[in-house]
């Protein structure tokens, strides 16, 4: 019983002492005294974020991620930082970033204005088009072939909702398929049941460098949108986004950027050394040279 | 952080604007009815043939029905989910995969449940039937072969009839798990009742509103389903028999 | 026909043994807490005292009533905001093995106590009327006369009751819980080679459930006999 009454007394001790850390607010705070970062991952978005066969997460994000981590050590002047993975899926991640379960993640999640009512981005890290995977000899170029075809779609992504809305507005009488994961969603492509992959052109990529035919497969269409992803942070954590923003733009300006871009899109991949091929895009040679936490839509 | 209560988000309309929250609820709960009835049709069907099979005299016809059992018991429902999804069409003839795979794709889901949750099911149908007819007494079958009913006819007018009248509370149970168990079509797609929970959290951002709706229909299922199994269950009752008052 | 690749498998077993081990963390974890919780249910819901048998007929029923899909969920999703909100505990806490250990505890008590209020109903009266004639309490006739009877009679229904849990835990799936079905899913999904993972798996379900199940089916021989 007397536990129980000391301890908000405790708490309000504790809160009145004139800590060192007197003005860490937010995140930053919370990192200081629990010494921990709880990172949100992907656990198979190939090549952002993924596990390796040693259940390492590796991944194009996951360096930019571990930069920011590096900096926040470094800005806090923490000797030590215990770095809590957390894998996360299309469906939670925003919830748990939203309610204090993960940090910081990075891996790959468009930041738009709707999002940006729940959750803060940070400076982009990579931008993407919306496009079509779609076999070869199926004669589909653009989004306007899949009249009245099945079209498969990753559920909770923004390609989910940018294809459901097309459909609508353009009467196309599209059967859209959700499935839960990217992998899932290649093996309805894959299969036969659905004419067409609509989602993130280096995902897609990502999909058709696994394929057992590689060759059978290409991306095609005119993106139906561009897309920044951004790492998520807690909404309205301003001190805790200048670190991360910081880490980022300096990995931008430095060209250390460019080199981990090569790293997971031009060269082979763990686990089975796939090579995506995808060569730098126009809008992240322009993202490189000038970093910006803007949102594309 | 205190959060704010809000039922009348189900009134509010969905992005699409063609429905309400609630007409979302409601249109899941058609799907977990709809998919729950017709696989509890086929568990019976299959299991009734599979369980005659157990014990029926011989070797190989028992050995066929302890094998469906077996396989069907001993693997999880997810597993078995998955495969008629997505493995079913890649192992028939192509012409018929193919033929499935262009299917509505609600269609299709629809399909690899139903087969899914009517198997499975009735892999426990089976042995229910196969424990209804072993409490049978002896006598029963030797009377309706003595009287000149040919096996299949003793089955038919004798053995079954009984033995379905006993097992109707352990039938119960496995009818209201048809139920549960379709919450599993979710993983693949099927916006039935626990997908939708889902769904509205992702929408409306008000958990515990949906939740608690999605709970307390699947509650009501079971009262409904319960109640009407008891009328089964006490208009089919046998008189001097276990169970029985 | 489908072409089979294969070659994922090899190279992913170490992920999958650890899937593995968190599969049988989360049975045994269920086993134990369920027979001890579900144990105390059924007999509170025997004790003839109602504010007692209430609310543990109310609790299994609740359990029994919901798709473990739904329970998974409920811890994952929504207890552990109450308990935060509640409780002013720290956000960062990986939740989803908690999460999945207690919602599995919970709800196989539900089931457990089903059976084991069967098992402590098929100890004849005349046993409990004895016991009270030597002067035992109600308490001391369930603890030393009818429960040890009733689990020698249970053994083989709880044994097939782990079996059927031990095949449900690949529901935490549903969380993004890695046990075993989880890995080879993940595995599958990051390779492109879903079926394969996914039939692997279903195989190895198939061997560790039926085998079990043959033991089972002889141990409950030796009960009967």
């Amino acid at each position: 019983m007397s536990y129980r009454r000391l301890l908000p007394a405790a708490l309000a001790l504790a809160l009145a002492l004139p800590a060192g850390a007197a003005e860490l607010t937010g995140t930053l705070k919370k990192v200081k005294e629990s010494g921990t970062i709880t990172l949100g991952h992907r656990e198979s978005s190939i090549p952002f974020s993924y596990y390796d066969d040693q259940q390492h997460v590796i991944g194009y994000s996951q360096e930019f991620m571990l930069h920011a981590v590096d900096a926040v050590k470094k800005d806090l002047k923490l000797a030590k930082l215990d770095v809590k993975l957390l894998p996360v899926t299309s469906q939670n991640r925003i919830p748990l970033v939203e309610n204090g379960t993960v940090d910081l993640e990075c891996g790959s999640t468009t930041n738009n204005l709707e999002r940006q009512k729940q959750v803060d981005f940070s400076t982009t890290i990579f931008v993407i088009g919306t496009r079509l995977l779609v076999r070869k000899d199926s004669g589909i170029k653009d989004f306007p072939d899949l009249a009245g075809k099945n079209v498969v779609t990753t559920a909770g992504t923004t390609s989910e909702r940018l294809l459901r809305k097309y459909n609508e507005e353009h009467k196309l009488g599209m059967k859209i398929i959700s499935a839960k994961d990217h992998g899932e969603s290649f093996l309805t492509l894959e299969t036969g049941r659905a004419a067409a992959f609509m989602m993130d052109d280096a995902l897609l990529y990502g999909e058709l460098a696994k394929a057992k035919r590689p060759g059978d497969w290409v991306v095609v269409g005119k993106p139906m949108s561009r897309e920044a992803y951004g790492c998520m942070l807690r909404k309205g954590d301003a001190p805790f986004k200048k670190v991360v923003d910081a880490a980022i733009t300096r990995l931008m300006t430095s060209g250390e950027a460019a080199k981990i871009y090569a790293k997971w899109f031009q060269h082979p991949v763990p686990p089975k050394g796939l090579n995506l091929n995808f060569p730098l895009s126009d809008d992240m040679k322009a993202l490189f040279a000038h970093p910006n936490d803007k949102a594309l839509d | 952080m205190n959060y704010h209560w809000n039922w009348g988000v189900f009134l509010a309309r969905t992005p699409s604007g063609e429905s309400t929250y609630l007409g979302w609820l409601l249109q899941g709960l058609w799907w977990t009815v709809a998919l729950s009835l017709a696989a509890w049709a086929l568990a019976l069907l299959l299991g009734t043939i599979f369980g005659v099979l157990r014990t029926v005299p011989g070797r190989w016809l028992p050995g066929l029905g302890a094998a469906y059992v077996e396989l069907f018991r001993n693997v999880p429902l997810l597993v078995q989910l998955f495969s008629w999804y997505f493995v079913m069409p890649e192992l028939l003839p192509r012409a018929w995969g193919d033929a499935i795979k262009q299917l509505d794709p609600m269609l299709q889901q629809f399909l690899a449940a139903w087969l899914c949750l009517g198997t499975f099911t009735a892999a426990r149908v089976a042995e229910q039937v196969r424990a209804g007819i072993g409490s049978l007494p002896r006598g029963q079958r030797a009377a309706g072969l003595a009287l000149g009913l040919t096996l299949p006819q003793t089955y038919r007018h004798v053995l079954l009839p009984m033995s379905f009248r006993i097992i109707v509370p352990p039938l119960t149970s496995e009818f209201l798990n048809v139920f549960k168990n379709s919450a599993v079509a979710s993983t693949i797609g099927l916006i039935e009742l626990s997908r939708q929970s889902q769904q509205l959290v992702d929408y409306t951002a008000q958990p515990y509103e949906a939740f608690i709706a999605v709970t307390l229909l699947y509650l009501l299922v079971n009262v409904v389903v319960m109640g009407g199994m008891r009328w089964v269950e006490s208009r089919s009752r046998v008189p001097g028999f276990i169970g029985s008052k | 026909m489908y072409d089979f690749d294969w070659s994922s498998i090899p190279g992913a077993l170490p992920i999958l043994a650890s899937g593995a081990l968190i599969t049988l963390k989360i049975t045994a974890t269920a086993i134990v807490v369920g027979i001890l919780w579900g144990t105390l249910l059924a007999v509170a819901r025997m004790s003839g005292r109602s504010w007692l048998a209430w609310p543990a007929a109310a609790y299994v029923n609740l359990f029994r009533s919901v798709p473990l899909v739904m329970v998974i969920l409920w811890f994952y999703l929504i207890v552990p905001q109450l308990l935060r909100r509640g409780l002013d505990i720290p956000a960062s806490y990986d939740i989803r093995m908690a999460s999945g250990l207690v919602a599995f505890a919970l709800f196989e008590s539900a089931y457990y106590s089903e059976i084991i209020r069967a098992g402590i109903q098929s100890v004849s009266k005349g046993q409990v009327s004895a016991a009270l004639a030597l002067g035992m309490t109600g308490g001391q006739a369930m603890r030393l006369v009818v429960l040890p009877q009733a689990f020698r009679n249970m053994v083989p229904l709880l044994l097939t009751q782990a079996i059927i849990l031990f095949q449900d835990t690949s529901l935490v799936y549903v969380i993004g819980l890695a046990d075993f079905f989880g890995s080879a899913y993940k595995v599958g999904d990051r390779d492109g080679r879903l079926v394969e993972l996914l039939l692997f798996a279903g195989f190895l379900y198939f061997l560790a459930c039926f085998g079990a199940s043959v033991l089972v089916r002889r141990l409950q021989r030796r009960v009967a006999a």
